[in-house]
């Protein structure tokens, strides 16, 4: 079948998508996207705190695909190594969704913590935010687990996700975060 | 000891610390990958200075690697007060913008610091 890019694009148009990507999350990778996502939201004449709370979260759940590359290239291979995301501007928020593969051994672990996430409310995640702040072990890149409770605090919805088992050992992860504007 | 100046990029912020009146400034955005390389020359200058200080932390935006690295230098703070020294840290934030507000109240109650938080006047 051939693609047919027409569609593919009428299809971003309708769907609101701002932005979409699949493939490797390089440094110099990030840097353009938020650069790009920057100047749409000043041309779109964004109030300050929807550009700053949209950025803000960008940041979070690309450096979050950035950091689990080295360790999902070492789990699952190059094949599995590419992510997918996309950022959508709809009639009462903005939407970023994220896709990646991940060990199902280690789906299970993340889904507890996600879990454990959303069984709290406003004041019960910023008790845990600090508390991860204070005590927290700093991994290498320096993440540490605070990434997805930022995200949570900031959105100021549940985390909206779900793990597909795609093979016995390998799951995607899709995470949907909306930011109301 | 000598003055430390880091020039801003759009991912990492501007920092200046003068050990000779104990004036230090953070300010801009605060987004690396690995922010644990970028604090480095600020946690070790921090880590040989025994004085008064000043700190202003000036971020329009700061990523949850950085807010390790920002408690860490907090943390080297605390102790060059419990030295005898005087510390103060403002804590600038905009006007509407309520996560750094609440950022600057998470780590207010973490540290045993005079910790003002100022608002910006756009």
């Amino acid at each position: 079948m051939d693609i047919n890019i027409y569609d593919f694009y009428n299809r971003m148009g309708r769907d609101n998508i701002l932005l979409s990507f699949k493939g490797n999350v390089t440094s110099e990778l990030l840097t353009s996207v938020l650069q790009i996502m920057e100047s749409k939201m000043e041309r779109l004449n964004e109030p300050s705190r929807v550009k700053k709370k949209v950025y803000n979260i960008l940041v979070e759940a690309l450096q979050n695909l950035h950091h689990h590359m080295d360790k999902t290239f070492e789990e699952l291979g190059a094949e599995f190594n590419t992510v997918i995301f996309m950022i959508a501007k709809m009639d009462t928020h903005y939407s970023i969704c994220t896709g990646n593969y991940i060990k199902t051994a280690n789906a299970e672990k993340l889904e507890s913590r996600l879990a454990k996430i959303n069984s709290l409310d406003k004041e019960e995640l910023k008790a845990h935010y600090k508390e991860v702040l204070n005590n927290g072990m700093m991994s290498e890149k320096g993440g540490g687990g605070l990434g997805m409770i930022d995200i949570a605090r900031k959105s100021g919805q549940k985390l909206d996700y779900s793990f597909q088992v795609v093979g016995g050992d390998l799951s995607f992860y899709s995470l949907n975060i909306k930011i109301a504007q | 000891m000598e003055n430390l100046t880091i020039e801003g990029t759009p991912k990492t912020p501007t920092i200046k610390f003068q050990p000779e009146d104990g004036k230090l400034l953070i300010q801009g955005r605060s987004i690396p990958e690995n922010s644990i390389e970028f604090y480095k020359p600020l946690v070790d200058a921090l880590d040989g200075y025994n004085g008064s200080a000043a700190v202003d932390i000036v971020l329009e935006y700061f990523n949850t690697s950085s807010s390790k690295c920002i408690l860490d230098v907090f943390k080297k703070l605390e102790k060059i007060k419990s030295e005898g020294n005087d510390v103060e840290i403002k804590w600038h934030y905009e006007e509407d913008d309520e996560d750094m507000l609440e950022a600057g109240e998470d780590y207010q109650a973490i540290i045993n610091i005079p910790f003002k938080i100022v608002e910006i006047e756009e």
